[in-house]
């Protein structure tokens, strides 16, 4: 038995590049496995709302709306319009939330009124992200291609129609959906065309 | 040993059947029904809109009221009536920061949004000061604008506008 261990480790010494291979193959697929857990985890509406910032907040406020609870029971949790489904987007999204941990750890926005100050800049940063990607969010689950007009209601039907035509994305048109609205007034008025405000 | 086992078993048997026949006897026995003082209560011919349920009485429950779809602009049936909204309002939330009615009916956006614009009197406030930003008074829409179910009224109403009572 212990020769048999000897003879194996003269053997590895011999073959140095495929031992390091080996433990690399291995060490990579544990390694991707925790990550992509990691990943998963981090990924739910519970790990979102697991510190109170969201929790007293915006999620008290995404409960009473039409994502968190409708007619067929489907729900849009945070990640499926604050995460990027596509890899790379996404690990984009998550390295910039490090920087979530740390004005976590400042404790920025863990008050209610700290919350409402800061919520126009937070607010801005995810609207110009969603018309950057054309509210790739949205479109993963709606596509406006697959929208029937003539079973939408009298005020939709027609703003979708020119909407579309004119370039417009959802987010244009379609905000404060899940959250409420921030204090518009100190926008200026460069920034009120860029979000098509009033 | 062996004989206490058996009484064990035995003594564990009369109990169980023990509890049995007394929570069947309990379940049996009518419970004083409170509805049953319904009769006793004098409303004087007055019917609230509970009808005449007595106030310790749990009222039936409503049946479920759908939102209509968007429909036309609703007829108004007399002069400086508000008028009723014609659309679904879930999730148009009115808050200190932002009125979301004000995105499609402020004198901005109404075009766009082809709505109608809220009327001048909005801008006014109770001192006939002409504002240029909505009143305090007017800013939340849904104390005097409501939006409509198909529903039967609660109670009768005989009102009928001028213009009917005319005729008459
Ligand atoms: C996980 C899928 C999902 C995502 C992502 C999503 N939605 Fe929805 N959305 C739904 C579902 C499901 C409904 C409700 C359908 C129903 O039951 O009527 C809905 C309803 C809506 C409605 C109709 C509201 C009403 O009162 O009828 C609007 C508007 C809407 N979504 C816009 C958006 C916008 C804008 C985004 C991007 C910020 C978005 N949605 C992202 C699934 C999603
Ligand atoms: C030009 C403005 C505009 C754009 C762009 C726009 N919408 Fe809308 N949408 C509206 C209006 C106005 C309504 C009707 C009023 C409301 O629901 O608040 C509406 C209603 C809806 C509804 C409910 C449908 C119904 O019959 O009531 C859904 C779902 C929706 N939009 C999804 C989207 C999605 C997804 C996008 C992006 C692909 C989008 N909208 C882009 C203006 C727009
Ligand atoms: C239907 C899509 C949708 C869902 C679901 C959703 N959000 Fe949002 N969220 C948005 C949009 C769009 C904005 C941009 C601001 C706006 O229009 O209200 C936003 C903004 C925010 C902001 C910035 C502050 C603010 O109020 O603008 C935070 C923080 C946030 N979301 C957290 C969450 C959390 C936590 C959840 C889950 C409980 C969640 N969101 C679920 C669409 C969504
Ligand atoms: C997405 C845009 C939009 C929003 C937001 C909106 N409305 Fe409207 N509203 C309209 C349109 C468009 C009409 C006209 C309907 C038509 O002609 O088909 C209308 C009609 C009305 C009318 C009837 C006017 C008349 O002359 O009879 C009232 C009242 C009204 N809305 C009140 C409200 C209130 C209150 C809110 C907020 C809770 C609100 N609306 C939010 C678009 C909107
Ligand atoms: C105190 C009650 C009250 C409040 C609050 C109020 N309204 Fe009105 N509204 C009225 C009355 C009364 C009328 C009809 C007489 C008139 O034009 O003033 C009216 C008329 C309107 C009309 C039709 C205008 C026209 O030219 O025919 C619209 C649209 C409207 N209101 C929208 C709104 C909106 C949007 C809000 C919230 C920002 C609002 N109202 C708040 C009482 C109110």
């Amino acid at each position: 038995m212990i020769m048999l261990f000897k003879k194996f480790l003269a053997f590895l010494k011999r073959r140095a590049v495929f031992t390091v291979l080996t433990l690399g193959f291995i060490g990579g697929i544990v390694f991707w496995g925790g990550f992509n857990t990691a990943m998963e985890a981090t990924n739910t509406e519970q790990f979102c709302i697991g510190c109170h910032e969201m929790e007293s907040t915006v999620y008290q406020e995404y409960r009473n709306t039409i994502h968190y609870q409708n007619r067929t029971g489907v729900r849009a949790s945070c990640p499926d319009c604050h995460v990027p489904k596509a890899w790379g987007p996404k690990m984009v999204r998550k390295i910039q939330a490090s920087n979530e941990l740390f004005h976590k750890a400042l404790g920025s926005i863990n008050t209610p009124e700290k919350f409402e100050e800061k919520r126009m800049y937070l607010a801005k940063r995810e609207w110009k992200r969603m018309k950057k990607t054309d509210s790739v969010e949205c479109r993963n689950c709606h596509e406006f291609g697959s929208m029937d007009y003539t079973l939408q209601s009298r005020r939709a039907a027609p703003q979708h129609m020119t909407g579309f035509d004119e370039g417009k994305t959802c987010i244009d048109c379609h905000k404060g959906i899940a959250h409420q609205m921030p204090d518009t007034s100190s926008l200026t008025d460069e920034e009120r065309k860029e979000f098509n405000l009033q | 040993m062996k004989i206490t086992s058996k009484k064990t078993v035995l003594s564990s048997v009369l109990i169980g059947l023990g509890l049995l026949v007394s929570s069947v006897y309990v379940a049996e026995t009518p419970i004083p029904n409170s509805t049953a003082q319904k009769s006793d209560i004098e409303f004087n011919g007055v019917k609230s809109l509970r009808g005449e349920t007595a106030i310790p009485d749990a009222d039936k429950s409503a049946s479920i009221k759908r939102l209509q779809p968007d429909i036309e602009p609703i007829a108004r049936n007399y002069f400086q009536q508000p008028p009723m909204i014609p659309h679904r309002i879930r999730e148009y939330k009115i808050t200190l920061q932002y009125n979301k009615c004000m995105t499609c009916h402020s004198w901005d956006a109404y075009k766009k949004a082809k709505a109608t614009k809220v009327s001048q009197t909005h801008f006014t406030d109770r001192d006939g000061n002409a504002q240029s930003t909505l009143a305090a008074r007017r800013y939340f829409c849904t104390q005097c604008h409501a939006p409509q179910v198909d529903a039967e009224p609660l109670v009768e109403n005989a009102f009928a506008p001028v213009h009917e009572l005319e005729k008459k």
